[in-house]
């Protein structure tokens, strides 16, 4: 087989700069091979490399005394959970994919996460999944003009956002423009129904594969805004259990040990993803890059969990790692970079599905399912044993040398020869330049003057059904239903709370080898319960990527403490726009810096994430969108606790400063202004990290001591949307939600956190009293909604305060209403208006 | 009492099985589906899951494993077999039910809790759930749509082989509380001779408390009672 001589041409086609080709040739000390180039291609691609944000991860908080795998160790971090016992997660997106081909992409998304956790030795116990789309909805279509009238005049960067009619802005606000009205508003119906097919395909894959393969997805969030319009996020997340001693590495170690391929042979699907992932995606990507998409199936990978498995307990295996991104090249470098070994393996003894593929073709296929395995020598029989078993392919393609290199031969000839550590660390490294966009300054002189606050509390029930609907606030059962959140027996909070709980019981975890069994003996171990939760409002990173980042970790945290969890660790996922440009890469920056900072407050390390740049369709940029990841553990199954409120009579307690003391008074960048007023401005609310860790401190300390029933966290439609879902989203069975109303007053709220009264101060002075709007529906951080019985009232209050957390009663629990008192009037909203608006508005959008 | 827990290839609730039989104080063990015995066994679960990846239709390669034809063999004899979910499917492919459970008719996955009314006490598999008492158990399939055709849903009435139906709270039979569209609400059966039963719900999910349910643990105490008689008769 003749391969294409390397020209520049070629080279660029592989995304390698001029200067990356350069130390390529320095590295080889000659001209790469064809199939070498594209070895390089993949490896130094910004999904495998983190070229672009290598310098910038390393902020991240990443120790603990309970670390017992690192970040960027492995393919995923490993947490101590006490009694031998430990946890190993991760998060990756399927962004690029999921934008071609929505089911596969998001499919083998889940796959290759799960591959991931089992490739570590653990067995995969739930998985968790964080989607944005476009929005679904054009009810808001509205809301359009009030956009054309007054923002007119500001940069695209500001504008890509809220318009759910999905009309440019440009477009309509092009004078006189009659026709190109009615043609911006056919677009948005087809960019609707576009964003609708994405959201549907998406939420079928992850449901396909999770539930085939037997994993409960417990958790997850969606967003829907028009800056993710063609360029969805999927991100993945998956946990899996273990006991220390079964950590498994992805080194090549021993020299003379034969090296294994296992799983489903290899054929032309997913031709280099990883370098496709770090592309901008184009109007064309979606014909040209189809081949890049790869195609799941989510039976082999149950069988080959499950023979993994069951391989790693007879202690024959040195090390193992999956073959994910780049497939063949990735895990062949990185486990012989990892043990300082070298790899050489025969292409020809590669399953492959495909007659005449090349050893470019074998060497970049991202066909998944697949293992790589070294095995102890003298142990191979136990490998064909299992493999025959599960009726899995199997094949011995190679052997640990110890030359250091990476060596690969296909048809008797030399293909590959590179050293394998360098290509895997000496990947190149950019410091890019930051600049702050110009469209900070506007988000940052946005006042509420132009803004008109509620005359009267009356109107405050239409508001919150509307928020209630709309698609990001309202309960994603569409989404959740169609994923088997309970199979494997250890669902004990399902999707629909603040954060999901699982167990994990002996049985969960890995079979052991007989000589562990023997060390260790087959004793029960406790059953540990761990919560989790992802969370990101990409909108406030947009408008403050440092307080957005910072807010997204604080509210993982409430929504684990509000669970009664404590952090152990956190996996992060940035999806980012390109890092090429100063003004984009200044979100990235300010974004990581924001996370790191939360994550390093609240005591939960990064063990690892992933980073998806050229998050950018031809519309813009997306909005950026730091998803992260925070697991807990909760100490005793009673300390477990739901938003919903439990029994007619409890006392409603609110923790936190009602609103924040600043001009935008925590309504920048909320649902409120983006649904009513139809903006996506103003600095979004602050995030006091000390603030936000006295608060779940306090409020984990009232769940431990039996005080609460029920703890929610007031996020998107603030403290309104907070007590309406308290009340509306227990779920009995299908079609059988308990509701149960409340009586709340707010009057007094407003006068206690006044400065007179002397409350939390913070030094600066705002003499205006508090908006109505901002109290009702603002955003301010670190505030939760608890329920206790009436007479513990006075001591959760009193305790709280005792830490320094402002609290107050506000209201008690019965009836079949939401009424809600304020100084200016009063609303009452029955409960099964605000039920049905937020529990079927995805359905009736996806109908 | 022991349990044989069939293991096919992408059964995934298997190991749920095993642990819901061993909290209650039973034996259970997995029986690869290569083996073409069952040991020494009390009686047998078909678990839930993606046997053979639900390729070709959910159920229908499973049927020819070498385990089945053991299991044929002991329902044959008498013993006591029952499906959930999967094993549901599987056991009306291999012919030890009658009917075909057919796409959601909403087309979609359900994973939720549902609402069960027993609508017989007279199988080994519901004679000790209480009278009247609703059970609340989670379902999580694709294809549970129970289908007959008209005389053999005649036949599964007058032999009182409708063993649960959904329901709402009160134990009403209603359009409303049907999550897939099975004809006569039918969640779970059994055959004429009244040993082997097939339902769609999940038992194994809901035996203890901490998992919002432990209501299917009245199924698996029926099996348990019954295998108790069954053994005290053998014994006189």
């Amino acid at each position: 087989m003749t391969e294409p001589a390397i020209t520049p041409e070629l080279i660029q086609k592989h995304n390698l700069t001029p200067e990356e080709y350069a130390h390529a040739v320095e590295i080889l000390g000659r001209t790469p091979t064809y199939t070498e180039l594209g070895v390089f291609s993949v490896m130094w691609s910004e999904h495998c490399s983190y070229k672009n944000t290598r310098p910038l991860l390393k902020t991240f908080p990443t120790k603990s005394p309970k670390i017992l795998v690192g970040a960027g160790e492995e393919n995923a971090g490993i947490i101590d959970i006490g009694d031998g016992i430990a946890i190993a997660f991760k998060i990756e997106s399927h962004n690029h994919p999921s934008a071609v081909e929505p089911f596969q992409g998001a499919a083998t998304g889940v796959g290759g996460i799960v591959r991931d956790i089992f490739t570590m030795g653990a067995r995969p116990v739930c998985a968790v999944n964080s989607l944005r789309f476009g929005p679904i909805a054009s009810d808001v279509a509205a809301d359009a003009s009030l956009l054309k009238n007054s923002e007119s005049g500001q940069s695209r960067l500001t504008l890509a956002a809220t318009n759910e009619a999905g009309a440019s802005l440009r477009e309509t606000s092009l004078p006189g423009a009659g026709n190109a009205d009615l043609e911006a508003a056919r677009d948005g119906n087809s960019a609707v129904a576009n964003n609708r097919r994405l959201f549907s395909g998406v939420v079928s894959g992850i449901a396909h594969y999770g539930n085939c393969f037997g994993i409960p997805t417990i958790a997850g969030e969606v967003y829907f805004d028009k800056t993710y319009e063609g360029n969805p996020l999927v991100n993945a997340f998956c946990l899996g259990v273990l006991r220390h001693e079964q950590i498994t590495r992805g080194a090549a170690k021993g020299v003379g040990n034969p090296v294994f391929y296992v799983g489903p042979a290899t054929g032309r699907d997913g031709l280099a993803g990883a370098a496709f992932a770090s592309q901008d995606l184009t109007a064309e990507s979606a014909e040209q890059q189809r081949g890049a998409v790869q195609v799941g199936d989510p039976f082999m990978e149950k069988l080959v969990c499950e023979a993994c498995l069951e391989l790693l307990a007879t202690g024959a295996v040195a090390g193992m790692q999956d073959m994910g991104a780049a497939g063949l090249t990735c895990s062949t470098c990185e486990m012989a970079a990892r043990a300082g070994t070298g790899i050489e393996i025969e292409l020809d003894k590669v399953p492959q599905r495909a007659p005449n593929m090349s050893s470019y073709e074998i060497m970049l296929s991202e066909s998944q399912e697949r293992m790589l395995i070294v095995v102890h020598k003298g142990r191979e029989e136990e490998v064909k044993r299992i493999f025959d078993k599960w009726d899995l392919p199997w094949a011995e393609i190679g052997i640990i040398t110890d030359t250091g290199r990476m060596v690969v031969r296909h048809g008797g000839k030399l293909v590959v020869d590179i050293p394998a550590k360098k290509i895997a660390d000496e990947s190149p490294v950019y410091q890019r330049e930051a600049v702050e966009p110009a469209y900070i300054k506007e988000v940052r002189a946005f006042r509420l003057d132009g803004i008109p606050d509620l005359a009267n509390a009356a109107e405050a029930a239409d508001i919150l059904k509307k928020l209630l609907a709309w698609p990001s606030i309202a309960s994603k059962n569409w989404v959740y239903r169609q994923y088997d959140h309970q199979v494997r027996d250890g669902s004990v909070v399902l999707p629909g709370s603040d954060a999901a709980v699982i167990r994990i019981k002996s049985d969960s975890l890995p079979v052991m080898s007989a000589e562990l069994a023997a060390k260790i003996g087959d004793t029960k171990v406790p059953e540990k319960l761990i919560a989790m939760t992802v969370d990101c409002n990409g909108g406030y990173v947009y408008l403050d990527p440092y307080e957005g980042a910072k807010a997204a970790v604080a509210e993982a945290c409430r929504n684990l403490a509000c669970s009664g969890a404590s952090p152990l660790g956190a996996t992060d996922n940035l999806n980012m726009p390109s890092p090429l440009k100063p003004e984009l890469f200044w979100q990235i920056a300010e974004s990581v810096r924001g996370l790191a900072e939360g994550c390093k407050a609240f005591n939960a390390p990064v063990t690892g994430g992933n980073c998806s740049l050229y998050n950018q369709s031809p519309a813009g940029p997306i909005d950026p969108t730091p998803t992260i990841s925070v697991v807990g553990i909760i100490e005793k199954p009673e300390h477990v606790t739901t938003q919903w409120f439990k029994d007619e009579g409890d006392a409603i307690v609110l923790l936190g400063e009602p609103v924040e003391n600043t001009p935008m008074q925590g309504l920048g960048g909320s649902a409120y202004l983006q649904v009513i007023h139809g903006k996506k401005n103003g600095l979004p609310p602050r995030c006091d990290l000390e603030v936000a860790k006295t608060l779940h401190t306090t409020l984990l300390g009232l769940i431990q001591s039996g005080l609460i029933k029920s703890a929610h966290d007031c996020s998107e439609g603030g403290l309104a949307v907070a007590l309406a879902e308290s009340c509306i989203s227990q779920l009995i069975a299908r079609d059988t939600p308990r509701l149960i109303g409340a009586t709340v007053d707010l009057t007094s709220v407003r006068r206690a956190s006044s400065r007179a009264e002397g409350g939390a101060e913070t030094g600066s002075s705002v003499a205006s009293p508090y908006r109505l709007d901002a109290l009702l529906f603002g955003e301010t951080q670190s505030r939760v909604v608890v329920s206790c019985k009436p007479l513990d009232a006075v001591k959760v209050i009193e305790r709280a305060k005792l830490m320094g957390v402002p609290a107050a009663q506000i209201g008690k629990i019965g009836g079949d209403t939401l009424t809600v008192k304020t100084a200016s009037g009063e609303f009452s909203a029955p409960l099964t208006e605000l039920h049905d608006a937020w529990w079927n508005s995805i359905a009736r959008a996806m109908a | 009492m022991n349990f044989a827990v069939l293991q096919f290839p992408a059964s995934n609730c298997d190991q749920d099985a095993v642990h819901a039989i061993r909290q209650l104080g039973h034996s259970a063990r997995l029986v690869w589906h290569k083996e073409s015995a069952l040991g020494d066994t009390d009686c047998v679960i078909v678990p839930g899951g993606f046997s053979y990846g639900d390729y070709l239709r959910c159920g229908a390669i499973a049927r020819f494993s070498p385990v089945m034809q053991a299991v044929k063999q002991f329902a044959d004899n008498g013993g006591l077999v029952i499906g959930i979910c999967n094993g549901f499917q599987v056991l009306t492919e291999a012919g030890l039910l009658p009917g075909a459970l057919i796409r959601n008719r909403d087309l979609q996955f359900h994973c939720e809790f549902i609402h069960l009314k027993t609508v017989t006490n007279d199988s080994p598999f519901t004679n000790r759930i209480p009278t009247g008492k609703i059970l609340r158990v989670p379902i999580a399939h694709g294809e549970g749509c129970y289908f007959a055709d008209e005389p053999t849903l005649a036949k599964l009435k007058a032999n009182n082989q409708i063993l649960w139906q959904y329901c709402d709270t009160s134990g009403n039979v209603t359009d409303a509380a049907n999550p897939n569209g099975a004809l006569l609400n039918i969640a779970g059966i059994c055959n004429e001779r009244r040993n082997v039963a097939g339902l769609m719900p999940h038992p194994e999910r809901a035996c203890e408390s901490i998992l919002g349910s432990d209501d299917g643990k009245w199924i698996f105490e029926s099996i348990f009672a019954a295998l108790e008689a069954k053994s005290v008769a053998q014994a006189a």
